[in-house]
C-alpha cells in the first residue's frame, strides 16, 4: 500500500449487526465521515455474510451520496480504487465475529478437575462453552452422544487424565465422540476439529479412535499432574483453528475474503491488535472492555516485571447485558447487584426483570428505575469480567502455573496478575451499556465502580464501536487508524484521580491545587467518601499538584505529593475519594444514602426525577412490578 | 435498522408447519416420501453404540499386558453373555491354579489392548427412534438421517420453556387467562395431558402436575424463584430443552405473573381435548429457537410446499395491535396511534425511536419501539 489512501471503507460483521464506516483523508488528517449498519446475514434465509455488508455499505452511500459499490445483481463488489471524489474507495477491510463467535463443547474425565480445566482453556481462548461433558456428570452414554450430536459445536476440546494415569475414561470419552460423529455448525464439507489435551499415554488410543473420524489435533495435557494446569497449548490451538478453520466456514465468508484488501480479522483480535498498537505507540498501560449482549471482552497491556509491555485478552463468554444477563445474576449473586442500586427494591422483582431481559434481549429501559437497575447489573458484569481477566493476565505466561495439592481442589487462580491499577493510564469502555448511556458520566461511574482504577487514569468510551475496524485498518495503514482512533473513535470522558487508602467517612483525603489553562488557580480539599467533578472541556488540560493525606497513595507512596497534567473531557476531572477498595455499606439505608450522595455529586441522573423515584420506592410503592 | 421492534411470537390457528426430524447419528429412515405419518410414528431409527465396560484383564489374571491376547477365550468381535468366560490363565502345568475371568455384561468384545492390558466390552447397541412428532406427510427424506414432515395445524410459540418434546392431550385448567395455575387446579386425570393455565404457575403446582402424570404445562408467566425451586437450579444462559425435570414447560409471556395473551388463551380453549406436540427447547441467540405447541390435523389437505411459509412480519403502522414487552407497561396490549419518524427523548434521557399507543385501559402512552412486539394477525 505505497499510495496514499484517500478513502477507506471498513466493516465489522458482528453476530447480529454489520457495521460499516467510511474514512477519508482531510486537511487535518484521516477522519470518520459516515457510518451505516444492517443486520448480519449469516443465518437463513440469506446465509451469506456479504449481503449484510452490501446493505451496510449502501447505507454509507445513502448518507454521503457517494458511489462505493459496483452496480451488480448478485456479487458485492467495491469500486476500487477511488475513481473521482464521488466514486469508489481505495481500500476495503473487514473484521468478523458473525455466527455467534466460537462455540465449543468441552469434555473431561472428572467434572471438577480436567473437565473444568478444559472449560477454562476454552473460555480463555474466547469460546462460548456450550456444554461440559464429564465421565462423572451423571448422564448415560447415549445421552452424552445425543448431546454432542445435537449441539453442533465449532470445535471440541477433549481432556482427561493426568500424564501416566489411567487412560480408560478419556478413551471412553473419545469413543463416545466417535459414536456421536458430530457435525460442525457450519456446513458438512469439513470434519469437526477436535483438540486432544489429555493424558499423553492415551494419545495413541485417541488417534486410533478419532483419527479417521474427526480433524484431530493433539497438544500437551492441560492437567499433566493434578496440581498443575497448563492451558497455554490448548488455548493457542483453539485460536489457530478458529482462524484457519471455523471462520472460513461462516456462510459467504469465502466471498468476503475475496473482497477485502487485507486478511479478515476476528473482531476481538482486531480490537486487541489496536489496543496493543496504541499502548506501544504512546507508551501507555491500557485496559479496554467491550460489554456486549452475550459476552464481555477485556483487553489489557501492562508492563511485566522486566518492563516489557504484555498484551492479554480474555473473553467472559457468559457475561453480557442481554442473552447472558441472567448468568450475571447467577454468577454475581443478587446482593452484589443490589449494592449498586440506590434505592430499596424487591429482589424477586429484580430477578424477574433480569430474566425478562434475557428472553427479550432487544428491549431497552424506558424508565429511570429500569435504567438504574440495568447499569447496576452492568457494573457486576464488568467487575466479574475484569476479575476473570486479572486471573488470566498473569506473570510467567506460557510457563506452567503451579498449584499445590490443596489449591488443586479449591481451584484458586495462580500466578501474579499483571494488572496494575495504579499504573493504568487509559481505560476504554465500549459496548451498548457504556457507549449508549444517556449521560457520559454514567459510563464514567460504571467504569470507576467496576474497575476501581487507582491514581490518575484517562477515562474514554468508543461510542460507536469502531475499534474493530481501526484494528484491521492498522494492519494496512497504522497512521490512518491511529488518527481516527484519537480524533473520532475515542470520546474523552475525562480523568479520574483516585487515592488508594481507607479512612473514616469525612476525614481528610486529598488536597489539590489546580492551575487552569488561563492561568487561574483553584484549591480543593476533599474528604474521604467524597466524589467530585470539576468541569474541564475536551482538549484542555490543567496542571495539578495533588497532596494525598497521610495513608493515601496516588502512585508515589502514601502521603506523597504528585504533580500531573489532567485531561478534560465531556465530564471533566473526577476526584474519586471514595476509597480503594471501594466501600459500600451493607445496611440498605446507609447504602442508599451514600449512593444517592454520589449520584447527586456527579449529577449522574436527572436529579428531580431521581429524588422522586427514591422517595416513592422508600414509601414502598414499587413501580412497574410486572418485570422490566 | 429496518425493524427495531420484535416481530412477535407466532400464534396461528391454521398454518403450514414444517419439521425436520433427524437422528442423532446416521441410521435407517423407515418411511417414504409422501407417506402419511402420525405424531407417534417412528420415522427413523438407529442404534447407538452401547456402553463400553473396561475389564482390567492384565491385573485380574496377573499377566503382563502383552500376554493378555494369549489368555483370551473370546476374541475381538465375539459376542459374550454375562457370566460367560472371557479369559483363562494357563495355570501351572496347564491345569493347576487356572484362573478365569467372566464377562460382567452381555455384549461384544470391542478391543484387547496389549499396551494397557485392558479389554473393552461393549454392551448391545441402544436403539434410538425418532418420532414424526406431528401428524402430517413426509415431504422429504434426508438419506440416512431423517425426514422432513409437513403438516397443517395450529402453531403456538412461547417465549421461554424447559424440557424436550412430548405428546399429550390439551386440557385447559383455568377459566380465565388472568387466573394463576395453582396446586388445587391440577386435575386428577392429568396423566398424559398438557395442562394450560393462566397467568402464572407455582413450583408446587408443577410438582403436583408431574406427580399426576401431566407431560406438559403451558402458562403465561412464572416467577423466577419458582422456576428455580422447581428445577433445583438457576438458569444462566437461555439454552434449554435438555432439562430432565419430568415435564415440559412453556411460558407464553415472560417471568412474573402475566395473564396469557387472550388470543393465545382463546386458541387453547378452542383446541382443548386435541392431541398436541410440545417442545420446551429455547435458544435465545443467533438462530433463535422458541418453545412451541403444535396441534396438527391428521387428515388435513396439505399443500405441496416444501418450505415453511415466510413469517409475515407486517408493518408497524397506526391501527396495528401490539404488545408491550417491557416495563412500565409490560404485558399490556395497545393499538398503534402514531409512529413518529423522529427519535424522541424518553424518561431515561435516551433519544430513541418510539411509538404512540392506546392501551386497553384507554390511556395513551409513548413506548420505545424496541419494547413492543407485533401481534401476528391470524
Amino acid at each position: 500500500m505505497g499510495k496514499e489512501l484517500k478513502r477507506i471503507v471498513a466493516t465489522d460483521c458482528g453476530s447480529t449487526t454489520t457495521k460499516a464506516i467510511l474514512i477519508e483523508k482531510r486537511e487535518e488528517g484521516y477522519r470518520l465521515v459516515a457510518r451505516g449498519e444492517a443486520p448480519t446475514t449469516v443465518e437463513k434465509p440469506f446465509e451469506d455474510v456479504t449481503v449484510g455488508v452490501r446493505n451496510a455499505v449502501q447505507e454509507l452511500e445513502e448518507l454521503t451520496g457517494l458511489t462505493l459499490l459496483e452496480d451488480t445483481e448478485d456479487e458485492v463488489k467495491f469500486v476500487r480504487p477511488m475513481q473521482d471524489p464521488r466514486t469508489g474507495t481505495d481500500i476495503y477491510v473487514s473484521t468478523s465475529s458473525a455466527g455467534g463467535g466460537l462455540q465449543m463443547l468441552v469434555a473431561g474425565v472428572v467434572k471438577s478437575m480436567t473437565a473444568e480445566s478444559a472449560a477454562r482453556a476454552a473460555l480463555g481462548a474466547g469460546a462460548i462453552v456450550m456444554e461440559t461433558i464429564a465421565s462423572n456428570d451423571g448422564r448415560l452414554p447415549h445421552e452424552r452422544i445425543a448431546l454432542v450430536r445435537r449441539l453442533r459445536p465449532d470445535m471440541i476440546l477433549l481432556a482427561g487424565g493426568t500424564d501416566g494415569g489411567t487412560v480408560k475414561h478419556v478413551v471412553e470419552l473419545a469413543e463416545l465422540i466417535r459414536a456421536a460423529d458430530p457435525k460442525p455448525r457450519f456446513g458438512s464439507t469439513y470434519r469437526l476439529p477436535v483438540i486432544y489435551a489429555g493424558n499423553k499415554d492415551a494419545r495413541e488410543e485417541i488417534q486410533k479412535i478419532l483419527g479417521d473420524h474427526v480433524d484431530l489435533y493433539i497438544v500437551d495435557n492441560i492437567r499433566p499432574v493434578l496440581e498443575m494446569e497448563n492451558l497455554g497449548p490448548a488455548r493457542e490451538k483453539i485460536h489457530d483453528l478458529f482462524m484457519e478453520h471455523v471462520m472460513q466456514q461462516a456462510p459467504g465468508y469465502n466471498k468476503l475474503m475475496a473482497m477485502t484488501d487485507a486478511p479478515i480479522m476476528p473482531t476481538p483480535g482486531a480490537v486487541g491488535y489496536l489496543v496493543e498498537r496504541v499502548a506501544r505507540e504512546y507508551n501507555l498501560q491500557v485496559v479496554g472492555v467491550d460489554i456486549g449482549g452475550a459476552t464481555t471482552d477485556v483487553f489489557s497491556v501492562f508492563l511485566n516485571p522486566d518492563g516489557e509491555p504484555v498484551f492479554n485478552r480474555t473473553v467472559s463468554a457468559n457475561l453480557g447485558m442481554s442473552y447472558s444477563i441472567s448468568n450475571v445474576m447467577v454468577e454475581a449473586g443478587m446482593e452484589n447487584i443490589m449494592r449498586w442500586v440506590p434505592f430499596e427494591m424487591n429482589e424477586a422483582d429484580v430477578q424477574n426483570r433480569i430474566r425478562n431481559k434475557m428472553i427479550r434481549p432487544t428491549t431497552i429501559p424506558q424508565t429511570l428505575e429500569a435504567l438504574i437497575i440495568e447499569q447496576a447489573i452492568a457494573r457486576e458484569a464488568l467487575r466479574l469480567a475484569f476479575e476473570h481477566h486479572k486471573a488470566m493476565a498473569v506473570t510467567l505466561r506460557g510457563v506452567q502455573q503451579a498449584r499445590d495439592i490443596s489449591e488443586a481442589f479449591t481451584q484458586t487462580g495462580t500466578g501474579q496478575t499483571l494488572v496494575n491499577l495504579m499504573a493504568l493510564n487509559l481505560l476504554i469502555g465500549s459496548g451498548g451499556v457504556l457507549s449508549h448511556a444517556p449521560r457520559r458520566v454514567q459510563s464514567a461511574l460504571m467504569m470507576l465502580d467496576a474497575f476501581q482504577p487507582e491514581g490518575i487514569t484517562d477515562l474514554t468510551v468508543d461510542s460507536i464501536f469502531m475499534m474493530p475496524h481501526l484494528g484491521v485498518l492498522a494492519k494496512v495503514n497504522e497512521k490512518a487508524a491511529m488518527e481516527v482512533f484519537f480524533r473520532d473513535c475515542l470520546v474523552q470522558i475525562g480523568t479520574s484521580v483516585s487515592p488508594v487508602g481507607l479512612a473514616k467517612q469525612g476525614k481528610p483525603c486529598l488536597k489539590a491545587t489546580l492551575t487552569y489553562p488561563d492561568g487561574h488557580t483553584e484549591q480543593l480539599e476533599l474528604s474521604f467518601g467524597e466524589i467530585r467533578r470539576i468541569p474541564l472541556p475536551e482538549g484542555q488540560t490543567l496542571r495539578a499538584v495533588l497532596e494525598p493525606a497521610r495513608g493515601f497513595d496516588l502512585g508515589e507512596g502514601r502521603g506523597k505529593t504528585v504533580e500531573a497534567e489532567l485531561k478534560g473531557g465531556v465530564v471533566g476531572v473526577i476526584f474519586d475519594c471514595r476509597g480503594r477498595p471501594l466501600q459500600i455499606p451493607e445496611k440498605p439505608a446507609e447504602r442508599v444514602e451514600l449512593l444517592s450522595r454520589w449520584v447527586e455529586a456527579l449529577d449522574v441522573y436527572p436529579l428531580e426525577r431521581y429524588r422522586e423515584l427514591v422517595r416513592t420506592l422508600e414509601q414502598g410503592h414499587t413501580l412497574g412490578t410486572l418485570g422490566a | 435498522m429496518a425493524h427495531a421492534y420484535t416481530p412477535g411470537l407466532k400464534v396461528a390457528e391454521r398454518t403450514v408447519i414444517v419439521k425436520e426430524r433427524r437422528l442423532p447419528l446416521k441410521g435407517e429412515v423407515r418411511v417414504k416420501e409422501g407417506d402419511r405419518v402420525r405424531a407417534e410414528d417412528v420415522v427413523a431409527r438407529t442404534e447407538l453404540p452401547g456402553n463400553v465396560v473396561p475389564v482390567n484383564m492384565s491385573g485380574l489374571l496377573a499377566v503382563p499386558p502383552e500376554e493378555v491376547p494369549t489368555v483370551m477365550v473370546k476374541k475381538v468381535g465375539d459376542t459374550v453373555q454375562k457370566g460367560e468366560v472371557l479369559a483363562e490363565s494357563k495355570g501351572l502345568f496347564g491345569f493347576l491354579f487356572k484362573r478365569t475371568v467372566t464377562s460382567p455384561i452381555t455384549g461384544t468384545v470391542e478391543s484387547i489392548s496389549e499396551v494397557t492390558g485392558q479389554v473393552m466390552l461393549r454392551e448391545p447397541p441402544i436403539p434410538v427412534e425418532i418420532l414424526a412428532y406431528v401428524n402430517g406427510r413426509v415431504a422429504r427424506i434426508i438419506p440416512g438421517e431423517g425426514v422432513v414432515v409437513i403438516t397443517v395445524g395450529s402453531f403456538i410459540q412461547g417465549i421461554f420453556g424447559i424440557g424436550g418434546e412430548v405428546l399429550g392431550t390439551l386440557k385447559v385448567v383455568v377459566d380465565r387467562p388472568e387466573e394463576p395455575l395453582t396446586e388445587d387446579r391440577i386435575p386428577g386425570d392429568a396423566k398424559g395431558k398438557i395442562l394450560v393455565g393462566g397467568s402464572v404457575v407455582t413450583a408446587r403446582a408443577l410438582r403436583k402436575a408431574r406427580e399426576a402424570g401431566a407431560v406438559g404445562v403451558v402458562v403465561g408467566g412464572i416467577d423466577s424463584g419458582e422456576l428455580k425451586a422447581f428445577m433445583g437450579r438457576d438458569i444462566g444462559v437461555a439454552i434449554t430443552g435438555n432439562e430432565e425435570v419430568g415435564l415440559t414447560l412453556m411460558i407464553t409471556e415472560g417471568f412474573s405473573e402475566i395473564p396469557m395473551a387472550s388470543r393465545t388463551f382463546a386458541l387453547f380453549k378452542k383446541l382443548e381435548g386435541r392431541s398436541a406436540s410440545m417442545n420446551g427447547a429455547t435458544q435465545i441467540r443467533a438462530g433463535v429457537i422458541r418453545p412451541e405447541v403444535i396441534v396438527s390435523e391428521p387428515d388435513a389437505e396439505i399443500p405441496e410446499v416444501h418450505e415453511e411459509e415466510e413469517v409475515r412480519v407486517g408493518r408497524l403502522e397506526p391501527g396495528r395491535v401490539v404488545r408491550v414487552i417491557r416495563a412500565p407497561y409490560f404485558g399490556e396490549i395497545g393499538t398503534v396511534l402514531d409512529v413518529p419518524p423522529e427519535p424522541t427523548r424518553i424518561e431515561t434521557e435516551a433519544t430513541v425511536r418510539v411509538v404512540k399507543l392506546r392501551l386497553s385501559s384507554g390511556e395513551e402512552v409513548i413506548v420505545p419501539r424496541a419494547n413492543i412486539e407485533l401481534i401476528e394477525e391470524a
